[in-house]
């Protein structure tokens, strides 16, 4: 075991399956000597060298839509793209090539690709440096979408990722990615992709939340546990497609409320997708309508005023009263 | 931790490229390189006796074939989805030359992506011609590529398989393979972003990768002076800082020749290569496309005259490897080949409309088994057998 922040954490898990596995190779804008801008592939340039460690030329469509050839061709790329609000310019490859790939060759060619991005807000950035656009991932058929919420899970589910035959977009809370250590196994571990987290048990009223909206929604849970005596079962998503419904509906079913965290864009988000999916599976079990504490749906604004836009955990806690309150 | 220093240093030093890092602002005029222009073989098919490559009998023999089948089949596409029995597709009637030449160097190890008005390569590189039927009628199963054939499915979105194909070549590099890629496109596709990225990657990391753009004129209704302001697109693989060439893309010799030379460099580490090849589409955009809206007959007709087979015959006569009667007697086997390939998709058994779950996951989630299960109940109640 070490105590590992989260950038530590996924350069061990790259470093590892780059080392278990040589088909794996990084590609990525300033990934090599820089060691990418956040330092995640740090080293591992020296270690592996230029044929693995691949800085590309400063073009995001390039990068995914050429992954895509080398995942056909039998290798196993790990593309970084240095901030997910660039991500937009390789979504022609993502959609046509990399998530449907597979399906227009019915399996013939598979595309395990992952594509690791920096998302969301929290760290005062420029314009288009701040998005939380999972809901567009989930959306696109094909694709597995992954969000870890600290050091120990972002690497077990990068190394997961890694071993999936399918193409996955990883998503790192940056926002969180020094903020704390966890203790971290030396030896490799691996988290089941598709799977929640259940992190706290409890009686009264379920929180889902997931990433960087993962540590507003811990400090609500313990204020609402001393402050106010509301025992609140807190799930970890981890996977935003394939969902894990059963887990999420199995914790309604038990406690009947249920509030919901995400930092991205309302409408069409992943909160809205919860609550149909809840609403499908435990609607008599409610004795509550689902409440969503989301980002509004405007373009993320500039860092003079971020803080007031993201989710804070007296809101959340503000959310859990009322909704328990709720005849 | 000192051992990586040391490897950073050396590698610092290997990275700096020569020729294009900002340095001392040098004055002299800067030479790009010079885009060489090849016909062999003119209109009336006569070969330049210096260029001639002269290929055996048997090779220039299955060259002709394969135009003449490729047409054979386009012909008879047209008829049947003009009957209602075939889908929307893309002729390819007057750029056989071009789509034969370009197919005929590759080897079953090298990597072919082809576009969607590429049925002649194709059906060179391993695809059946029932298959391209199935597929062009709508049928999933039609679209894979056939075991053993390395191809790339062609993309409908223009330009998009073309970063994917660098990507080949560059596993290829990956793995130390010392086989190539040919991708072709049209001359639609160099205005998408898309395209120029890959010419730029592939020159960047010297994937064995040869770009064929096959500039037929016309991207649906827009002639190639509305696509861009270049006078060869051969200039873009210039750009991109690899070998360019334009050549007759009518002119069989011409396509082999290029096309040669270009994948045996690249299997030998050369880097990739462009080459434009001058064609011109004889016929619709599409099968849902009416020319007669945007362009005048006038335009097609010298083209009738530099059509590909008929120079191929011409020079093929004079040798004395044809006669004008082998000639029918080739079309007419090729016309009863792309028959008994309709009869065959004809015979072949309905879609499976209960599938259509199956492929896009390694292991189908939990969600979609519950989709599934929903979309077969909705099937039998209509009464359709999933």
């Amino acid at each position: 075991m070490s105590k590992l922040n989260m950038v530590e954490a996924l350069n061990l898990a790259l470093f590892q399956e780059m080392d278990r596995d040589d088909r794996v190779c990084l590609m990525g804008e300033d990934i090599g000597l820089n060691g990418g801008v956040f330092r995640v592939t740090k080293d591992l340039h020296s270690k592996f060298g230029d044929s693995r460690v691949m800085d590309t030329p400063l073009a995001e469509c390039g990068a995914i839509g050429t992954a895509v050839g080398m995942a056909v061709y039998g290798i196993r790329p790990v593309v970084e793209i240095q901030f997910s609000g660039f991500t937009m310019q390789a979504f022609d490859q993502i959609e046509q090539n990399m998530a449907r790939l597979r399906n227009r060759t019915r399996g013939r060619y598979k595309i395990p690709i992952v594509l690791r991005t920096p998302y969301g807000g929290g760290i005062r950035a420029v314009e288009h440096h701040s998005e939380s656009r999972e809901a567009y991932w989930a959306h696109t058929p094909g694709l597995k979408v992954v969000i870890p919420s600290g050091p120990r899970n972002a690497r077990a589910l990068l190394a997961a990722a890694i071993r999936e035959d399918d193409p996955v977009v990883f998503y790192e809370p940056k926002s969180i990615y020094r903020a704390f250590r966890e203790e971290v196994p030396d030896d490799p571990e691996v988290m089941e992709i598709g799977k929640a987290h259940i992190v706290k048990e409890g009686s009264d009223i379920t929180l889902i939340s997931y990433g960087a909206m993962m540590r507003p929604c811990r400090e609500a849970v313990m204020d609402l546990d001393e402050d106010h005596g509301v025992d609140v079962e807190l799930i970890d998503l981890q996977t935003i497609s394939p969902m894990d419904t059963q887990t999420l509906a199995d914790s309604v079913k038990k406690t009947g409320r249920c509030v919901i965290v995400n930092e991205g864009n309302r409408t069409c988000g992943v909160a809205a997708e919860i609550i149909a999916r809840l609403n499908e599976s435990v609607f008599e079990y409610l004795e509550a309508p689902v409440k969503r504490i989301t980002g509004f749906d405007i373009p993320y604004p500039y860092f003079q005023v971020e803080e007031h836009f993201l989710p804070e955990s007296d809101e959340i806690v503000a959310a859990i009263i009322e909704t328990i309150a709720w005849q | 931790m000192e051992e990586n220093q040391d490897t950073t240093e050396r590698i610092k030093g290997e990275e700096i490229p020569a020729s294009n890092t900002p340095s001392a602002m040098d004055t002299s005029p800067i030479q790009v390189g010079q885009i060489e222009v090849l016909q062999i073989l003119n209109e009336h098919g006569e070969a330049d006796s210096g260029l001639d490559p002269n290929l055996d009998t048997e090779t220039l023999l299955s060259l002709h074939r394969a135009m003449v089948l490729a047409r054979a089949f386009d012909k008879r596409m047209l008829v049947m989805q003009r009957q209602g029995r075939m889908g929307t597709f893309a002729p390819n009637i007057g750029q056989e030359a071009c789509i034969v030449g370009q197919a005929h160097p590759l080897t079953p190890q090298d990597w072919f992506a082809p576009s969607y008005r590429s049925f002649g390569a194709q059906i060179m590189r391993g695809w059946s011609m029932e298959r391209l039927m199935r597929l062009w009628a709508g049928f999933h199963d039609g679209f894979p590529p056939p075991e053993g054939v390395n191809d790339l499915p062609f993309s409908i979105v223009v330009g998009s398989h073309v970063l994917p194909a660098v990507g080949i070549g560059m596993g290829m590099n990956y793995r130390n393979d010392r086989h190539c890629v040919v991708v072709n496109f049209g001359d639609g596709a160099t205005s998408q972003g898309a395209v120029s990225e890959a010419l730029n990657f592939a020159a960047v990391y010297q994937a064995p990768v040869v770009f064929i753009c096959e500039n037929n004129g016309w991207a649906i209704s827009t002639p190639v002076f509305k696509q861009s302001s270049t006078n060869s697109f051969a200039v873009h693989g210039l750009a991109a800082g690899m070998r360019s060439i334009r050549v007759d893309g009518n002119d069989i010799l011409a396509m082999v020749c290029a096309t040669k030379e270009a994948t045996d460099r690249a299997r030998r580490g050369g880097g990739p290569s462009y080459i434009e090849a001058v064609t011109f589409r004889m016929s619709l955009h599409t099968t849902a496309d009416d020319p007669t809206v945007y362009r005048d007959d006038s335009e097609v007709a010298p083209w009738e005259a530099r059509c590909p087979i008929v120079r191929f015959e011409t020079y093929l006569i004079k040798k004395g490897m044809l006669d004008s009667q082998t000639v029918v007697k080739i079309q007419e086997e090729c016309e009863q080949e792309v028959l008994r390939a309709r009869d065959a998709f004809y015979n072949m058994p309905p879609a499976k409309p209960g599938e259509i779950f199956d492929y896009l996951y390694e292991e189908i989630t939990t969600e979609l088994i519950a989709q599934r299960d929903e979309y077969h109940h909705r099937l039998r109640q209509k009464g359709v057998d999933p």
